[in-house]
């Protein structure tokens, strides 16, 4: 499909992959710990309404490891020098699992350029007593399995794993994630306190069967940034875009579309 | 050649079976089928084995570290170093811990040493490691700052024993605007320090670069000559030749009357540890970061299929050595010409032995094996036999 296109790009001293398609108000996709993988059905569909801007974070797959690059918190400032840089306004922003943590740590940190938030089966913050899978100890086909409700969807993306030329990729990226996230585990407990910060709208999109930040991390976020939405996908695992992609573009352009009216 | 008297001081009660169904020994393995009557009862026989090998003529006895699994029970090897730092007499006491990156303050460790240092009056050898991955899944430890965490630990313990205090050390992962522990080592500059690693080639060479000795864990003979000639091609590279003495292989030894005695009676205690307590998915032993992404590829390239390990195969590949008087001798020269090491970290005790029988090999050692290796060092053209 000739809908999108890849290509590379410098910020300050890192260069980084990005997919990007359509035209309209631009819509940046930061990905999750997985990497940026492919240009997603919703991705096409959104693209006839928005400008899709998907990136690569520093230090995965094909993009740069910056030496600087230690925290999420650096990442919400390299986003946040990424949308000068491109001199991006209006933004809607949406951040899945990591690239949530990232999303709303750059939303509390500077959302001049930004016109909403979507946080999809969003990290960042931790609850007690909420059983979540430990990703690091388990197999890949596990991990995989994990990550869906439908398990033959799982199925079928564990069989696109298995390539070899994907293990440089998949190991950087997994090296990463546990440098963002390994301690403490997939949150910065400072965050919370600062999520009231985030003025613009926000919307909170998961699936009613994540086992990774299951659903109840969408109420906690609900409760920690004003006014924020939250939307469950039914029958649906750790990421809508990927296993409910329609529903999950419908709710966005549904969100969106109704802060234009209110606007 | 050297020996000295390794422990792993591993949880020996533990019901084997649990541990095939949770699939590991460590970390998820719960500490409800820990026993302190049981557990306190093995720390004072594993401690009363320590000293027996100080009489027995062993030249030191080895402790090391692991956290939250029923493999080892030092966790903090030095509450039992202090334990024996007076009842070993004689003998040197090694530390093959303590493991860095663990630690949120390595200054700890420059005192707990130099402690230990002053109470042996010089005895101390002490050991740095990165610890295994799961460590660092038992211990809440970034495995992707491993290294970094290592490398500027231990050149702030080093700097803390042999720079006069007090001075400040700023670095990326700890600061200290004071560096002043009181006591300093009683070595001079420091106690000698020891590198105990799987054989991983950025740390052989590191170790080789520093002059510290290299000691080798659990592996093939030909693997550990492989990794000692490595570490003997680094020291050539840096300008010097290094000694046999900078080289240490940890093994197991088992002796009895008669080979199909030794194997008999080790069979059941040496596969519990290679097939209970060592077993852990590759999740656990290889977190990511831990290792740079070409050794993770290796590593996983080289996945064995994890059926169990027999004596036989053990004995076989030299990660071990069992058998009559005679036999164990036989092996232990040819395998110490092959690697070119002069020191051997003995597991005398292993897996699920028991004291009696423990003893009895620590004797069988000490007498048959011990006396013929004192003044033996590697001889032959290792560089050709290691290729």
């Amino acid at each position: 499909m000739a809908d999108h296109s890849t290509s590379t790009i410098a910020i300050r001293d890192c260069r980084i992959r990005l997919m990007r398609g359509g035209a309209g108000p631009p819509l940046l996709f930061l990905h999750g710990g997985g990497g940026m993988g492919i240009w997603l059905p919703c991705m096409a569909r959104l693209a006839k309404k928005f400008h899709v801007i998907a990136p690569e974070h520093p230090g995965f797959g094909a993009s740069d490891t910056p030496p600087w690059l230690d925290t999420v918190g650096d990442l919400a400032n390299f986003y946040l020098d990424f949308l000068d840089q491109l001199d991006l306004s209006g933004v809607h922003l949406i951040g899945s699992s990591l690239g949530g943590w990232i999303a709303a740590e750059a939303a509390v940190r500077n959302a001049t350029r930004l016109a909403s938030l979507t946080l999809v089966g969003a990290a960042g913050i931790h609850l007690n007593d909420v059983a979540q899978v430990d990703t690091f100890l388990s197999n890949e086909e596990q991990r995989i399995r994990d990550l869906f409700h439908d398990q033959e969807l799982a199925e079928a993306v564990i069989a696109g794993s298995q390539r070899p030329e994907l293990e440089d990729a998949a190991l950087k990226n997994r090296m990463m994630t546990a440098k963002l996230s390994w301690q403490p585990r997939n949150h910065d407990p400072h965050l919370r306190k600062w999520l009231h910060r985030i003025k613009v709208p926000t919307l909170l999109i998961w699936g009613d069967r994540d086992r990774i930040f299951p659903k109840d991390y969408a109420f906690a976020f609900q409760g920690l940034i004003p006014g924020a939405k939250a939307v469950i996908i039914a029958d649906c695992g750790h990421l809508p875009h990927v296993e409910k992609g329609d529903a999950f573009a419908a709710e966005l352009e549904a969100f969106i579309g109704a802060m234009r009216i209110a606007a | 050649m050297k020996f000295f008297n390794f422990h792993l001081m591993p949880y020996r009660h533990a019901d084997l079976d649990a541990i095939a169904k949770n699939g590991s020994a460590w970390v998820t393995f719960s500490n409800r089928h820990y026993d302190p009557q049981k557990g306190a009862e093995l720390y004072h026989d594993y401690l009363d084995q320590m000293e027996f090998a100080d009489k027995l003529g062993f030249d030191g006895v080895c402790l090391n570290e692991h956290h939250q699994t029923a493999y080892g029970m030092m966790p903090i090897p030095g509450v039992l170093a202090g334990a024996l730092a007076r009842s070993v007499k004689r003998a040197k006491l090694a530390i093959l811990g303590r493991a860095l990156p663990l630690l949120n303050n390595p200054l700890m460790v420059a005192e707990e040493y130099a402690i230990l240092d002053n109470l042996t009056r010089g005895r101390l050898i002490a050991g740095f490691v990165r610890g295994i991955g799961a460590e660092y899944h038992a211990m809440g430890i970034n495995p992707a700052y491993s290294q970094e965490r290592f490398a500027e630990a231990h050149d702030l313990i080093v700097r803390a024993w042999t720079e006069p205090g007090p001075f400040s050390y700023v670095g990326k992962h700890y600061q200290f605007k004071y560096v002043n522990p009181w006591p300093r080592p009683y070595q001079n500059p420091h106690p000698p320090i020891w590198i105990p690693s799987q054989g991983s080639g950025s740390t052989i060479r590191w170790a080789a670069r520093m002059r510290y000795t290299y000691c080798q864990t659990l592996s093939p003979i030909a693997a550990v000559a492989r990794f000692f000639q490595l570490y003997r091609d680094e020291a050539d590279k840096a300008g010097y030749k290094a000694s046999p003495d900078q080289l240490a292989w940890s093994n197991t030894i088992y002796v009895a009357e008669t080979d199909e005695t030794a194997v008999r009676e080790a069979r059941p205690h040496l596969e519990a540890l290679m097939n209970y307590f060592l077993k852990m998915p590759t999740e656990m032993l290889l977190p990511p970061g831990y290792t740079d992404p070409a050794s993770m590829k290796r590593v996983r390239a080289a996945k064995v299929t994890g059926k169990p390990q027999s004596i036989e195969d053990v004995i076989k590949a030299g990660v071990v050595i069992v058998g009559s008087p005679n036999t164990v001798r036989e092996k232990l020269a040819e395998y110490q010409d092959l690697a070119g090491f002069n020191t051997s970290l003995t597991k005398t005790q292993f897996g699920t032995l028991p004291d009696d029988m423990t003893r009895a090999n620590m004797t069988a050692i000490a007498e048959e094996v011990l006396p013929h290796f004192r003044d033996r060092s590697p001889q032959g053209a290792r560089r050709e036999a290691a290729e």
